[in-house]
């Protein structure tokens, strides 16, 4: 037996811990060590989505339609994808704008108008009450079952007990006492509530938990795991059926209205905005919600049908509800501790979403339903008061305690009419009419007041119609003719069957017509009328938030005057002097001055006290207020759509710039390179020029000094003339070839060369070069191969030219061959589409890193000031210059020890090669 | 970092879509009959796979972005 005060005392220690917790974050927030700056936090209570509709509902519902409980969970999974965009989108104009509700945001973009904030509010209270009232009939239901515990009792109709005696009350007043001293203790710029945050991430962590211990216990407890509990199910026909959804077209059309609504809900309703929007403590702990938060979603769901086909296998007799077999299983199998954290699970659910959804509307109906009417009061003289921070919380606290008192009447009314998740679906298509006025407000700039004032009513009025009072008229508020005869008897007007559209579901039916109405409107309103001043000007920092990044872009627009000594005050009024100081000071010190004093009140300073009063009260009270100290000249809708047009003009400007930059980068990366080029063509002249005289020196000095031994000595002897005159010949034969190498070289490469280009075969001019060096084969004793093809295709080219590359590779060849064991191949055959020619030889090879320098002018492998240079350097980049010219490649592969093979290839001439062929065949 | 940004946004877009097709009409309509996968009914099991499929499709878009 579970004592009533056992239940209670269990209860009021389990919102101590969570007063704990929101404590302990609070202080942390203050110290500047949030607790909550962090990815899996935000996701976590993000789920405050999940209510007791989720704990205590989904089962109910799954008992009555199988999957009809899944789409409210696959749309916001759904949603996520889109969230990278839409929401950062969101975040990143709330924050800059200081958004606090969804009213305000409502109300900031279409101009900061008054009247569109408090539609937006109102919408939000009727909308969410039932919602509220939804927590109050599940937890008052939880803890009555408990309270009997062992014996399974179903709660009396609330209607019928005295008001005195129902339990829900009494919860509904804990609650606002609860969310009172959660949520307003002190008035935050920002209406950042940290610690409720760490609270909310913690309820989440226990309501997953007691839901899948009391779906492990019911799986795998009382059953044999899933297997087991289906196969039991697939024999009673009524349980069988819930496997499958009827194959009709409407059940479809159900399926994905409700995942749809779920979708925009998952937005737009108020607490969701607070927690993913307002809480936020940093936009890029957005992206591990996006798949977090889906996730978390697929666990809560995973034992629904279990639990659900478990409790209609284990009361059979429909005596209890199915929306209480979470709670009752356990019961029935004398589970106590496990029905416990199952009514503490439960109590988390339910406490969380009342916490935050009520403060959410309670900073709504202060600042944009209480507040602008207190203001244009005049008779009250709060324009005189002086601190009006406490008025606020005032404003909110009965705010709160006012929301959850209309839950618990609703629920009085109309709660015993619907099950849980019928409540639910009620609010969510009531925050479903802000998305289009949302969705279109952030991307078409041709939005306005009005047509959102237009589809917001039409839309709410819509849905009154069609969910709301239907909802009364079932539980006897209403006469139920209503339902089914229409208003006034007219049957076009059937609540459920508007304009004779039958067949669908309530909500669909509802969903449909409300957002013809509120879409219609919304479109045809908006282009009706060009946008106005304020609206454009706010049309613009919406659409574009991700373009401008200044904060200061709102500013633009304003252009008036203001004294320091106005605006301080009267920020002080409603944030209170000292925070107002503290503000105004830490403002004045990031421009850089010293104090208050010395700020220019200019458009920024007037700009920044908007926003920060926007924290407090909202934005359209906001503007009213700080217009009431500036004398602000209006801007004409021409200035403002010239100011826009500048702005977009800058950014082209600014585009054009940047890309002319790049190409002023690009242009003087290539004038360095050039400058670079030059630099080393340069120091290869110098290097030439130097190299040319010393290579003309070496030979000119031994002739010089062999010439003057001969003229000074007549007696020398016949055999050494006859040497020196032969060292004298060959010396000048030297110079002779280089001088004409030099002026063969400059002729190819200032492109003077004269080419006589014909078809030539190769194979001759091999044969005919080996014929030309054979004396240097024999002198050295160096063996020749050759493997010649016997048809290679003709080749365009200058066959002197060509004679002089293979002579100048040969007599290479036979110059590094060892005497005596020298051996030198020649190859001639076809590579591909070229003539290819390779002259290899057993000499010592060429280091791999020689052999990209034995191509440069003069440069010979070996050390030249020691080895008696064996050529005149020029040999081989004449070479290759002449093979380069005729298109064909010139290259070396060798190795240390390994010899060298010096190939060229040329590419053949096709033309000439028919005609060869022609004339072969001939 | 923007271009890769903009990427990750659109893999998440592609998923998004994906899951429209996976949780509708007609797709849904042909796991719609009776019959079962390891004990369970083959129309959770197509949901509750394809959903961990489009979780699993996120986490990849999400997380690779760090590398």
């Amino acid at each position: 037996m579970l004592q009533g005060w056992v239940i209670a005392s269990i209860s009021f220690a389990y919102l101590g811990v969570l007063f704990a917790i929101a404590y302990f974050g609070d202080k942390r927030a203050d110290a500047g060590r949030s607790i909550i700056a962090n990815p899996t936090i935000y996701a976590l209570s993000l789920a405050v989505y999940c209510t007791t509709w989720t704990f205590y509902g989904s089962v109910g519902r799954a008992a009555s339609t199988g999957i009809g409980f899944l789409p409210i969970y696959l749309g916001p999974t759904l949603m996520a994808g889109l969230w990278w965009f839409v929401m950062l989108k969101i975040i990143r104009i709330s924050k800059a704008n200081r958004i606090t509700s969804i009213a305000d945001f409502v109300s900031s973009r279409y101009g900061k108008s008054q009247l569109l904030g408090g539609l937006v509010t109102i919408i939000a209270v009727v909308g969410i009450i039932p919602y509220i009232s939804l927590q109050l009939k599940a937890i008052s239901n939880s803890f009555t079952i408990l309270l009997h515990y062992p014996e399974i009792v179903m709660p009396a109709r609330a209607e019928a007990l005295p008001l005195l005696q129902d339990s829900a009350l009494y919860i509904a007043l804990i609650l606002a006492a609860f969310t009172i001293l959660f949520g307003t203790r002190h008035l935050d710029a920002t209406e950042r509530h940290e610690g409720m945050v760490a609270a909310i991430a913690f309820e989440s962590i226990v309501k997953l938990i007691a839901f899948i211990a009391v779906g492990a216990f019911v799986t795998f407890g009382i059953y044999n795991g899933f297997g087991d509990i289906f196969d039991r199910a697939e024999a009673v026909p009524k349980l069988k059926a819930l496997m499958t959804v009827s194959d009709t077209g409407a059940s479809y059309g159900s399926w994905w209205s409700l995942t749809f609504l779920s979708m925009l809900s998952i937005m737009f309703l108020p607490r969701q905005f607070q927690i993913s929007v307002v809480e936020n403590v940093n936009e890029r702990h957005l992206t591990r919600a996006i798949w977090l938060f889906p996730l978390y979603l697929l666990l809560i769901n995973i034992f629904v049908l279990p639990i659900a086909v478990g409790g209609l296998l284990h009361f059979p007799d429909g005596s209890v509800d199915a929306d209480t077999f979470v709670l009752t299983l356990p019961m029935a199998e004398r589970q106590e501790a496990l029905a416990l954290l199952v009514y503490i699970g439960g109590l988390s659910a339910g406490t969380g979403m009342v916490i935050v959804e009520t403060i959410a509307l309670s900073t709504m109906v202060c600042n944009d339903l209480v507040m602008p009417v207190l203001l244009r009061w005049k008779a009250l003289r709060l324009q005189e008061e002086h601190d009006l921070s406490g008025l606020l919380l005032s404003i909110r606290r009965w705010a709160i305690a006012v929301i959850l008192l209309l839950g618990y009447v609703y629920f009085r009314a109309a709660g015993e009419a619907y099950a849980l998740v019928g409540i639910g679906l009620i609010s969510f298509a009531a925050v479903a009419q802000f998305a289009p006025a949302i969705i279109g407000g952030i991307y078409w700039k041709g939005g306005t007041r009005r047509g959102a004032m237009a589809g917001l009513t039409a839309g709410f009025a819509v849905w009154t119609y069609t969910l709301l009072l239907p909802s009364f008229a079932k539980s006897g508020w209403l006469s139920l003719d209503f339902i089914s005869e229409g208003l006034f008897g007219i049957g076009l007007l059937k609540p459920q069957q508007l304009f004779g559209l039958s067949g669908l579901g309530e909500i669909p039916h509802s969903l449909f017509w409300s957002m013809l109405a509120n879409i219609g409107c919304y479109v045809a309103f908006s282009l009706h009328r060009r946008p106005d001043v304020v609206e454009a000007s706010q049309g613009t920092l919406f659409v574009d938030a991700f373009r401008n990044t200044e904060s200061a872009a709102g500013s633009r627009f304003w252009r008036g005057s203001a004294q320091v000594h106005d605006l301080l005050p009267l920020i002080g009024r409603f944030l209170g002097p000292e925070r107002a100081r503290d503000a105004f000071l830490a403002y004045a010190r990031r421009r850089g001055l010293a104090s208050i004093d010395a700020l220019e009140a200019n458009a920024d300073l007037v700009h920044f006290a908007e926003t920060l009063l926007a924290g407090a009260i909202g934005g359209a009270s906001a503007r009213v207020m700080v217009a009431s100290v500036v004398k602000e000249e209006p801007l004409g809708i021409d200035e403002v759509m010239n100011i826009l047009d500048e702005a977009s003009q800058v950014r082209a400007y600014s585009k054009q710039l940047e890309q002319k930059s790049r190409e002023l980068e690009a242009a003087t990366a290539g004038l360095r390179a050039a400058n670079e080029r030059l630099k080393e063509l340069d120091r290869m002249k110098d290097d030439f020029m130097s190299t040319v005289t010393h290579e003309l020196r070496t030979p000119l000095t031994s002739i010089r000094a062999f010439s003057e031994i001969l003229f000074e000595d007549p007696k020398t002897d016949l055999t050494d003339r006859r040497k020196f005159l032969a060292i004298i010949v060959k010396e000048t034969e030297r110079l002779t070839r280089l001088i004409n190498q030099v002026l063969d070289m400059a002729k190819i490469e200032s492109g003077n060369a004269e080419w006589h280009t014909a078809d030539v075969g190769l194979r001759e001019i091999i044969e005919e070069s080996i014929a030309a060096t054979s004396s240097l084969f024999a002198d050295k004793q160096v063996a020749l191969d050759m493997a010649l093809a016997g048809e290679v295709p003709m080749v365009r080219a200058d066959r002197d030219r060509l004679i002089q590359v293979m002579l100048n590779l040969l007599s290479n060849a036979v110059k590094f061959c060892k005497e005596g064991a020298g051996r030198v191949t020649v190859r001639l055959g076809v590579d591909g589409s070229t003539v290819r020619v390779d002259v290899a030889d057993n000499g010592p090879g060429i280091s791999e890193a020689d052999q990209h320098t034995i191509f440069e002018k003069f440069r010979q492998v070996g050390d030249t000031m020691t080895a008696k240079p064996q050529g005149t350097g020029l040999g081989l980049p004449i070479s290759r210059q002449i093979i380069e010219h005729f298109g064909g490649r010139l290259w070396v592969k060798s190795g240390t020890g390994q010899g060298a093979t010096f190939s060229f290839s040329l590419p053949m001439n096709r033309e000439a090669n028919e005609h060869h062929e022609e004339r072969k065949a001939k | 970092m923007m271009k890769r940004s903009i990427v990750t946004g659109q893999r998440l877009v592609a998923a998004f879509l994906l899951g429209c097709v996976l949780f509708n009409y007609p797709l849904i309509a042909l796991f719609n009959k009776p019959g079962e996968v390891f004990g369970i009914p083959l129309l959770y099991f197509y949901l509750f796979g394809a959903w961990a499929l489009l979780i699993g499709l996120m986490v990849w878009a999400i997380e690779r972005r760090k590398e």
